[in-house]
């Protein structure tokens, strides 16, 4: 009986390790392939490459970066598809008989989209003239601060005082003039800046009219708002002055602070407002023409250039700047046009920000909650009950979270706030919608039972003989807890720390509904006392990856940004893992065993 | 329930002629009767007195046991213990697995209470304190006793913390006295000179017999009243176990010891008395040599003579 070829492979185990190993292989496969594409198209965004011009069979010019080749099916019923000059070419390369050839198409990144509606161009090889490719030394990139970047050659620069032309002249003149044009914006920013504080000052004291309003039950902001007039009248002045005096003190106290804001911020708007349109006189005085390849002539104002570079004429070293400069801008600074330009950093600080609320939320709970369930509660039928609940909380699907935390957090506990804390803003709701704090929650929420469980399993790990030893000291159970369980089950407590931040930093689906927006006006921890705005919608790379990828209006553009956020997601989510993994290895070390 | 063969009934038989003991057997059964009948008595539940050497009656008495019986669930593992350990001598505990020495033990500072489905009936006193009234705080009660588990368990802190973690948690914070107590207990345990360096390091880096002289010197850092010491050398090699020996040896006078051991060289080796315990009752307690040399249960000398157990 025994013996057999066949029976001895199964008795020798093989085929499970060719299988498990298969499986093996297989996952890893996977997983490698998921992050080598990543990797390659988010490393490779950013990297400047050169520019190509080509004539077309009409006579038309295309200039713009190479991104891809792909071949196609063509068929001779859909040549006629093709742009006319190109048709006779394409009917040529058909063999005879045949009824379909393999074509080829360039995908160029032509930009101009302002000029020509679109960020990318097919260019079917039977379109273009043979020979006709060149890299022109003087095709520049121009990234534009909200109107995408512009490829072309310069024509002239033009300022008030002089013009300068040519390719040569105009450029020098451009490198020369921004650092100037730069300081100008600057300026500008400035301004807006201040003439926004005032804004909020003003909303402030409105605000504080309106608290007085409820408290009093007297109507005064008409009369605030008619009194800020600049323009009254002596006896009109006198009529209101009068009904003012008739308020309640509370109420009159509010309102005349509110003019007298009101009244200084109009005389410290108006050299505001005059500076301010000053220089936009200014940078709209200070232009380069462009010529686009099909022959176009554009202008560019000189400040609003974010980055200028001549493709083809830069070194290595040359495109590493610009390559770094870009990363640069990626990670500090806010978007542009949708997300397609600038960079993501109130993502990343959103990201952060809101994962670390969360862990601070979840943590203690989770590991209380374990801790009654392992060491105080009884342990029968109901607590085993409470451990398959809490197990089986960790696969509902997390917008079901998202939809109560919407429900109860924002509409139900934000809505009381509004009520007794904020009455005065309604109906703007302060927590009554998405921000920082409900987010942070609801995934708080979601991530509860990966620390429930992995606290328990820590507890459980740590030998009873220890308790036992602490026990006979003539310790009572929370002093054995908090002095031998604790110390002993932190290493597992924050391995369940680690996983509940890698899964609350990816997550989406929930923050769609309780807080994360494609742009947030203002960070939700800065600065500005008092520092945290739990309130305050965020924006959050996750989110920002599917507002790019599937809502943006150029979504071929925001493709390769795409992956570069993707990318810094994965870096972000893996830097916090690293970290908490570093702070375990420093808590095992202090805790290591010896075997005996 | 008792299918243990203790000996050919004959020789049994010949060794009941041994005379001494009628005063043992149970009130209106025969005199002389053989000592297989104190196991038919045991497996028909009925209480059988301890075989009690008139030495005990001489000694002071730090730890008294009054008719403990205990349950685990509906199986009693206890049968109506009486017991008394005299004071700065090492009295031993022996006996076959499961006969409920650990159990005896475990009662002495109320370990047993941490198990859901034990029940006890009876009690014990500590210096005429009773340990099983209603009124009694386990934890100061705890605080009185000193006890050492079969495998080392130091916590996982450094050497120092865990010698004057008695103190630690009824928050003494007096360095002074932290490190006095800390020097007093590691130098009481023969540790002093190995681990003087390095108090601050992990206490789970030491070695196995380290280990357990370190749970001795905590045990004894609060000055217990009784060291309770549960089978201390089962997981120590030959040398560790030496070193621990030594220790015992050292701790008597000034402290009450009661060991479990398996061990009965052990037992012989460090203990002045020796109870021999058998299917949850104490058959015989007396002075070490006369139970190892001369005892007056044919039970007892099979036991010590490795007849079975």
């Amino acid at each position: 009986m025994r013996g057999g070829p066949a029976r001895s492979v199964v008795a020798g185990g093989e085929p499970a390790v060719w299988l498990s190993g298969a499986a093996l292989a297989i996952c890893l496969a996977m997983i490698g392939g998921l992050l080598a594409l990543i990797l390659w198209n988010g490393i490779g965004t950013f990297w400047p490459g050169e520019l190509v011009r080509v004539t077309l069979r009409d006579g038309s010019a295309v200039l713009g970066e190479e991104y891809g080749t792909e071949t196609y099916e063509l068929r001779r019923a859909s040549v006629p598809l093709l742009p006319a000059e190109a048709r006779p070419v394409a009917l040529a390369a058909f063999p005879e008989g045949e009824d379909a050839i393999e074509a080829v198409r360039v995908l160029l990144r032509t930009d101009n989209r302002r000029e020509s509606g679109s960020t990318f161009t097919y260019v079917d090889a039977f379109e273009v003239q043979p020979g006709s490719k060149t890299t022109p030394s003087w095709a520049v990139v121009l990234e534009r601060s909200d109107q995408g970047r512009f490829l072309g050659e310069p024509v002239r620069l033009v300022t008030p005082e002089q013009t300068y032309e040519g390719p040569e002249a105009a450029w020098e003149a451009f490198q020369k003039l921004r650092p100037a044009a730069l300081e100008r914006n600057e300026r500008r920013e400035e301004l807006e800046e201040e003439s926004g504080a005032g804004g909020v000052l003003i909303r402030e004291a409105e605000l504080r009219v309106r608290s007085a309003e409820m408290r009093t039950g007297v109507d005064g902001r008409d009369l605030a708002r008619a009194l800020s007039e600049s323009a009254l009248s002596a006896s009109e002045r006198t009529r209101l002055e009068a009904e003012l005096a008739e308020k309640p003190a509370d109420l009159r106290e509010a309102i005349e602070e509110y003019v007298l804001l009101e009244r200084r911020n109009d005389i410290q708007d108006a050299p505001r407002l005059a500076a301010m349109s000053e220089l936009s006189a200014e940078n709209a005085a200070e232009y380069l023409v462009m010529r686009t390849a099909s022959g176009q002539e554009v202008e560019v104002e000189t400040a609003e250039v974010v980055r200028g570079y001549r493709a083809n004429a830069l070194s290595w070293w040359g495109r590493l700047g610009v390559y770094l400069s870009r990363w640069w801008e990626f990670l500090s600074e806010e978007p542009r046009q949708a997300g397609t330009a600038g960079g993501v950093w109130p993502a990343i600080w959103g990201t952060v920000t809101m994962t670390l609320v969360m862990t601070v939320f979840v943590v203690p709970f989770g590991v209380l909650a374990a801790l009654y369930l392992r060491e105080y509660a009884k342990q029968g039928v109901i607590v085993s009950a409470v451990r398959v609940a809490v197990n089986n909380l960790a696969g509902v699907p997390s917008i079901v979270f998202g939809v109560f935390g919407l429900g109860f957090f924002c509409y139900l506990i934000g809505g009381g706030v509004d009520q007794l804390f904020y009455a005065e803003r309604l109906p703007d709701p302060t927590f009554g919608k998405g921000g920082l704090l409900w987010a942070s929650l609801t995934l708080a929420l979601l991530t509860l039972p990966v620390v429930i469980v992995a606290t328990e399993e820590a507890l459980s790990a740590v030998p009873n003989s220890m308790r036992e030893g602490s026990y006979a000291c003539g310790a009572s159970k929370w002093q054995t807890i908090r002095r031998i369980v604790l110390p002993r089950a932190l290493p597992g407590i924050l391995t369940g720390m680690i996983l509940a931040v890698a899964r609350g930093a990816g997550e989406v689906a929930p923050l769609m509904l309780v807080g994360a927006v494609n742009t947030a006006p203002a960070l939700p921890v800065d600065l500005e006392a008092p520092f945290v705005h739990p309130s305050r919608s965020f924006m959050h790379l996750g989110f920002h990856i599917y507002d790019l990828g599937f809502q943006a209006p150029d979504g071929d553009a925001a493709r390769p940004m795409v992956y570069t956020t993707m990318l810094l997601l994965i870096a972000l989510v893996a830097t916090l893992n690293l970290a908490a993994m570093w702070l375990r290895a420093r808590l095992r070390r202090r805790f290591t065993s010896a075997s005996f | 329930m008792v299918a243990h063969p203790l000996a050919p009934p004959n020789a049994r038989a010949a060794r009941s002629t041994g005379g001494g003991r009628d005063e043992v057997i149970l009130a209106g059964a025969p005199p002389r009767e053989p000592p297989s009948d104190r196991l038919a008595a045991i497996s028909r539940g009925e209480v059988i007195p301890a075989e009690v050497h008139p030495e005990l009656a001489t000694e002071e008495h730090v730890l008294r046991v009054q008719n403990l019986k205990l349950w685990y669930g509906e199986k009693q593992a206890l049968f109506d213990v009486n017991l008394d350990v005299p004071k700065g001598q090492v009295t031993a505990m022996i006996g076959p697995s499961g006969c409920g020495k650990s159990t005896l033990l475990r009662c002495v500072n109320r370990m047993n209470d941490l198990l859901d489905i034990v029940r006890i009936e009876g009690d014990m006193t500590l210096n005429g304190d009773s340990i099983y009234a209603r009124d009694v705080d386990v934890i100061e009660l705890r605080k009185r006793m000193g006890m050492v588990f079969q495998k080392p368990n130091p916590f996982p802190m450094s050497i120092y913390e865990n010698v004057v973690y008695p103190l630690r948690i009824d928050g003494e914070r007096d360095r002074r006295v932290l490190d006095e107590v800390c020097e007093r207990s590691l130098r009481g345990a023969a540790l002093w000179d190995e681990v003087k360096d390095r108090l601050q390091e992990s206490a789970l880096g030491m070695s196995g017999g380290q280990q357990q002289r370190l749970c001795i010197a905590r045990a004894i850092a609060a000055e217990p009243e009784v060291l309770l010491l549960d089978e201390p050398c089962s997981a120590l090699d030959p040398i560790a176990t030496g070193k621990v020996e030594d220790l015992i040896q050292r701790l008597k006078g000034e402290y009450s010891v009661l060991i479990v051991t398996h061990n009965m060289q052990q037992a012989s080796r460090i203990s002045e008395y020796t109870a021999f315990m058998y299917l949850g009752r104490l058959m015989e307690y007396g002075p070490t040599e006369a139970i190892f040399t001369n005892p007056k249960l044919d039970e007892t000398n099979s036991y010590v003579t490795g007849r079975f157990g």
